[in-house]
């Protein structure tokens, strides 16, 4: 029933001829005599066959309106309301723009009323042009939605024929397209009733069935748990969707069938250690990416492995070692070749088409593949010019492409090894800071995070990021709305401080500002807040720094202390909080800070006294450093501390059962002995 | 596919003048080959097994595992190939037409000394397979199942599955297939058996497709007229606006000849080829000595009009024989795909029979003219009502449907051809044995009215014996006298003998030679002198169709000849439906 396009036969006749033409189409619908109606419309069904002009004459002309009228009209024949349907189907099959005016006219619901006719041609060909027009990307597809019978409805004409099975199929896989849609499907019966029409005897029934599962599936835990349990003919579903996969069936099945089995497993349904995931899917899915495939399923093929392995270690492992794949993805990086642009224009065009959607599949394969495993991520580097590549993807002009690289870097940014070699020896920093600039809100996340691992103190590339002026980049991102943002801001930030020198963490506190950094403190996302503890903490380190912090802004300091040893918070947090107590304990003028406030030393005493081990430990290092003997008015401090009655603690602590709160407390025990 | 190893026959070559330090020893561990290295210290202690036969090119992909037992000390095991002749005291790879991939660093070896990064290591437990690919001559490793990318190409053929190991302790179980492998190599064959099934299908014939479509229509009105299927091969040639070389009545009269051959009434054969092709025997001493050898036989099995004549019941007729128009002379060996094609949609066949059999005793009493057989035009009219009318339906149903399948119209219409010719050539075939043996029954037994089913040397009939007899000599004397003119000729003696010996037995039906008395074999010289009928009009002696099918058949052979590994994933059966 499909209608083939042909262009050609349109051009030689003039163009007033046929508009000409077209406007004696459009007037015989409105004669008198309804056999002569319907005379006219099929004659108007033959002249329109592979027409787009003459489409879009009639289309201009009105006759869309006067179609639906007849369509609806109680009184028209059966004959002519199908008739109707068949040319209306035929308008849809045009452009765009035919679709967008059809749907104008309001064709949605006028062939949705049709469906409860009982003829069976006539619902065919107002299902078929239901499914041209619903697939074409300019109808919002939440029209088919908003009649809650329509639904059931559908579910109901699965059974007529196998053409009401192809349409509505086809209809339901393009229509779903968020978790709500998912769920009116499911909630209808989809899945009981779509999933007998895998086993029908035409391949396009089941290819349609199939598609219908794959966008069900996704990202959706309840229709995937109902999929593993469903029989089809005594057969379990997954089962089907693995006989679909063998090798001898055609490649858009194996490839729809391999994505219903991710969509599943990642949703929780099936494990990754299964059998049909690691022994099936997988090598299912690494062919897609093979050079034989078609470019559109090279690429479906990668970003759907990309998704399948992506939490699962053991699965990255195993398709990398799978055919080659680290270096078959090499060859994504290939299009346009350079043999193609002089071969045929047609091949050019459509290569470059697709170069864009080949690399950044491949940067999100390679993401995965080296998320986990540092071995894996030693192959993807040592790639042909696998670096070159990424540089130059963080740069194109193509927003998913530098999203796909910048994750691809973000993912080998994770090896230290990496980081010392190759991040430095290909300048990866340069490009990502340009990217930090100025960029979506999503690529941003990615970068800032890359350049989290880039920012450690082992990364060669720290200095040179450093002179770049890195810092008011980074302040500026934990202003940001996104906490993922914050996050990755102030985490950067916690890197840089670490062993830094005094200028470094001058220049981060100046460029933040106290106000900002208290206001971090108070974050409602605990991850800030850790990671704002974090730099605190690296900038409160060695003597000189944090007398030097403390002696600026030491009350502050002290009062944000107070504030989060006092309120709800996780023992992490608490924890790393007493440590920066420690720091300070540990400058030579700021722990006069600590001895001068009372409340803060029965904080202290408090967590020593803590049921959990690490609590205790942290308070009692700050204690050890507060009376450490070798300065200057430690006798004073010691005796303040006793007369508090830390020493009891202290006591006490050195018969824990935990061997390094022992240790703690007995050399704190020695500086009073001494 | 895969070529199953036998128990036992792996053979360890050592190296006799050497100090062995490496004992490698060959046992049967349940079910599996078994190989333990001894003690090998360095690389010159390594030494490989292989297998006792190389790998069949004409099996088109080969496959076995290895599973690693024990990696021993050091895990230095290779697994590959090896031609004949290479050493087998060093790891496969390492050589000249040797190739391996080695556990210990997971580098593959082309017969060279240095490895190339190939893929993981292995070690205890891992299971490692190795699959030739004969077609493009590519090997690929797997291990735990999963395909590791191809490892070398352009390999030579005639390579032997090769293990080698090295340190002590090192133990490896092969797997020629008496156990289930891990990898799904039948999932990885039934890919490139649909490859090379649609490489075949989709073989560009040149651009000139109306040529394409003539070459086609020839094919089938040739194999029609050949056969004598006069009025169907004229219908066909109407549709399709072919010519026909033969003329209408030589078609005719070639069928007549088959049918009396057929119905094994070789006098009567004989005489009408005489006198329709004067000098055609005489020509073809040989083909007239089979002829009346069988006439013999026929003579023996009491169907030979010379014989039937004596026969109470049946009257002296030469029109006996249109009780059966469906005898179709079988086709030659060439094709056994459709001997055995009982086609159940092919529903003219049963028409066919059906007539024939209620026919049968109306004809049998009376007598018809001589010169053609009517019931056989009826029969072939039938069909080509047939043929005509399903591509009228599929021209009204075209224009039932709506506009957009109009535009597959003709497509529809070879179809209905395609599909009219395919049934008529299974129409020849069809239920042939079945009617030629009730037929041949009823000839046979001259008293089967009676309801007597024994059957009687000539009918039973004395007369018709001596007739026989006094037949027996005339031939021998034939024979000698081509032996005179034509020298010895050790076929004719043994047919002579095999005829001659049926009267030895009491009950020849049922007797060591009893087969020739078979219907069936009257096909094979129904089709020898059908051809040399068309050979003396200067026409082919076979049907283009046969000689395109046996031409497929034989390349198929060659390419098996000259090692291409394709040829196992190309059967002619997949493309005869």
């Amino acid at each position: 029933m499909e209608e083939a396009e042909t262009h050609a036969c349109s051009i030689l006749v003039a163009t007033q001829e046929v508009t000409a033409t077209s406007r004696h189409y459009v007037d015989r619908l409105f004669d008198p005599d309804p056999q002569k109606v319907l005379q006219g419309v099929i004659d108007m069904k033959n002249a329109v066959i592979g027409n787009n002009k003459q489409k879009a004459n009639l289309i201009v002309l009105g006759a869309v309106p006067r179609l639906l009228y007849l369509l609806q009209q109680p009184s028209s024949s059966l004959e002519l309301r199908t008739e109707c349907a068949v040319v209306l189907g035929s308008l849809a099959m045009g452009t765009e723009n035919n679709i967008k005016s059809l749907v104008d006219c309001h064709i949605i619901p006028a062939l949705l009323q049709g469906l409860l006719c009982q003829d069976l041609c006539f619902i065919e060909a107002c299902l078929r042009c239901l499914r041209t027009v619903f697939i074409s990307p300019v109808t919002p597809v939440q029209l088919l939605y908003p009649d809650p019978t329509v639904i059931p409805h559908l579910m109901s004409l699965l059974s007529r024929s196998q053409r009401t099975q192809e349409y509505i199929t086809q209809i339901f896989s393009h229509c779903c397209k968020t978790p709500e849609h998912q769920t009116i499907l499911y909630n209808h019966g989809a899945i009981q009733n779509i999933a007998p029409l895998l086993n029908s005897p035409s391949y396009k029934v089941q290819m349609q069935a199939l598609k219908c599962f794959s966008v069900l599936a996704y990202e959706n835990a309840q229709v995937s748990m109902t999929l593993v349990n469903v029989l089809v003919d005594g057969e379990l579903l997954s089962q089907v969707f693995v006989r679909m996969m063998q090798r001898d069936r055609p490649i858009e099945m194996q490839l729809t069938a391999a994505k219903c089995l991710t969509y599943m497993c990642r949703a929780g349904a099936i494990r990754t250690d299964d059998t049909c995931i690691v022994l099936k899917t997988l090598p299912c899915l690494v062919r897609m990416c093979s050079k034989e495939r078609l470019l559109e399923e090279r690429v479906e093929g990668a970003e759907t492995l990309a998704y399948l392995m992506e939490p699962d270690v053991e699965l990255q492992r195993i398709a990398s070692v799978t055919d080659h794949l680290v270096a078959m993805l090499a060859d994504y990086f290939k299009y346009p070749s350079s043999v193609s642009a002089i071969a045929d224009i047609k091949r050019l065009d459509h290569d470059l088409k697709h170069a864009h959607e080949l690399r950044q599949a491949a940067f999100k394969l390679y993401a995965s593949l080296g998320a986990n495993d540092e071995d894996v991520r030693k192959k993807i580097t040592e790639t042909e010019n696998m670096m070159d590549r990424i540089v130059s993807g963080l740069s194109e002009s193509s927003i998913k492409v530098r999203l796909a690289a910048v994750r691809c870097l973000h993912s080998l940014s994770r090896s230290v090894q990496q980081l010392r070699t190759s991040f430095h020896d290909h300048a990866v920093w340069k490009p990502l800071m340009k990217l930090l600039q100025n960029a979506p809100d999503e690529v941003l996340v990615m970068a800032s995070s890359t350049l989290c691992n880039l920012l450690l103190e082992f990364s060669p590339s720290k200095e040179p990021i450093l002179e770049s002026g890195v810092i008011e980049l980074l302040c500026s991102l934990t202003q940001s709305d996104s906490p993922a943002l914050r996050v990755n801001g102030i985490w950067a930030l916690m890197n840089m401080a670490f062993q830094a020198d005094q200028k470094v963490k001058v220049e981060i506190v100046r460029a933040l500002g106290t106000e900002q950094l208290f206001r971090l403190l108070s974050d409602p996302d605990a991850n800030v807040l850790m990671k704002t503890l974090g730099l605190l903490r690296n900038l409160l380190s060695t003597r000189p720094h944090i007398d030097q912090i403390m002696s600026s802004h030491g009350k502050q300091i002290m009062q944000a202390v107070t504030l989060i040893l006092e309120g709800e918070h996780s023992i992490e947090v608490k924890e790393q909080t007493l440590c920066i107590l420690a720091n300070i304990a540990d400058g030579n003028t700021a722990k006069e800070l600590i001895m001068t406030n009372d409340d803060m030393l029965q904080k202290i005493k408090s967590y020593m006294g803590h049921s959990n081990v690490k609590l205790q430990l942290a308070a009692t290092f700050c204690v050890s450093n507060l009376i450490w003997n070798e300065e200057d008015g430690s006798q004073e401090r010691q005796d303040k501390l006793r007369e508090m009655g830390f020493v009891d603690i202290l006591h006490k602590l050195t018969q824990a059962s935990d061997p390094s709160l022992c240790d703690r407390a007995k050399t704190a025990m020695q500086q009073y002995l001494a | 596919m895969q070529w199953r190893e036998r128990k036992g026959m792996l053979q360890a070559q050592e190296d006799k003048n050497r100090r062995l330090y490496l004992c490698q020893c060959v046992t049967e561990h349940r079910g599996s080959l078994r190989l333990e290295a001894g003690h090998g210290k360095n690389h010159k202690d390594a030494a490989s097994v292989r297998a006792a036969h190389p790998i069949p090119a004409a099996c088109g992909i080969y496959y076995f595992e290895v599973k690693i037992v024990s990696k021993g000390r050091d895990g230095y095991m290779g697994i590959g190939l090896s031609a004949q002749g290479v050493n087998m005291n060093r790891l496969p790879g390492w050589d000249k037409h040797s190739y391996g991939y080695h556990g210990d660093d997971g580098h593959s070896f082309c017969s060279s000394g240095t490895g190339q990064p190939y893929g993981p290591t292995f070690t205890t437990g891992d299971v490692i397979g190795c699959c030739v690919n004969l077609i493009n001559n590519t090997c690929f490793y797997t291990k735990n199942g999963h395909s590791l990318g191809v490892a070398f190409t352009d390999l030579p053929p005639n390579l032997y599955p090769t293990v080698g190991l090295q340190t002590p302790g090192e133990i490896v179980d092969a797997n020629f297939g008496q156990h289930p492998f891990v990898f799904d190599i039948e999932d990885y064959m039934s890919e490139w058996r649909a490859k090379i099934h649609s490489m075949i299908a989709r073989f560009p014939v040149g651009e000139r497709l109306g040529e394409w479509q003539a070459v086609l229509h020839n094919m089938v009105s040739s194999y029609l007229v050949h056969h004598g299927y006069c009025a169907t091969a004229m219908a066909f040639a109407r549709t399709t606006e072919t010519i026909i070389q033969e003329e209408q009545s030589s078609i005719k009269n070639r069928q007549r000849i088959q049918k009396l051959v057929l119905a094994g009434r070789l006098g009567e054969a004989i005489d009408a080829t005489q006198e329709l092709y004067p000098g055609l025997l005489e020509r073809n001493p040989n083909l007239l000595f089979m002829l009346k050898c069988r006439q013999f036989v026929e003579m023996v099995n009491g169907t030979d009009s010379e014989v039937r004549c004596f026969g109470t019941r049946s009257p002296k007729s030469q029109n006996s024989y249109p009780s059966s128009p469906s005898l179709s002379p079988r086709h030659g060996a060439t094709n056994p795909h459709l001997h055995t094609t009982d086609s159940p949609t092919c529903s003219n066949g049963v028409t066919s029979k059906n007539k024939s059999n209620s026919k049968y005793p109306g004809v049998s009493s009376a007598s018809s003219s001589s010169s053609s057989s009517p019931s056989s035009v009826n029969y072939s009219e039938s069909n080509s009502t047939d043929s005509t009318k399903s591509q009228a339906h599929s021209g009204t149903s075209n224009q039932e449907t709506s506009d957009s399948e109009m535009e597959i119209e003709a497509e529809h219409y070879t179809n209905g051809l395609a599909d009219a010719s395919s049934a008529r050539i299974v129409n020849g075939t069809y239920k042939h044995e079945e009617i030629l043996q009730t037929d041949g029954h009823g000839l046979g037994n001259g008293l089967a009215e009676d309801g007597s089913t024994s059957r009687q040397l000539c009918g039973g009939n004395l007369a018709a014996t001596e007739r026989m007899i006094q037949f027996g000599r005339e031939l021998q004397a034939l024979n000698e006298q081509l032996c005179r003119d034509y020298g010895k000729n050790p076929t004719h003696k043994k047919m002579l003998q095999d005829a001659f010996s049926l009267l030895a037995y009491a009950d020849p039906w049922n007797c060591p030679v009893g087969q020739q008395l078979d219907p069936t074999q009257r096909e094979s010289i129904c089709s020898a002198l059908n051809s040399a009928i068309l050979e003396s009009q200067n026409l082919p002696k076979q049907p283009p169709l046969m000689l395109a099918l046996a031409q497929a058949n034989e390349c198929v052979q060659l390419m098996a000849r000259v090692r291409a590994g394709s040829c196992s994933f190309a059967r002619i059966d997949s493309f005869l439906h």
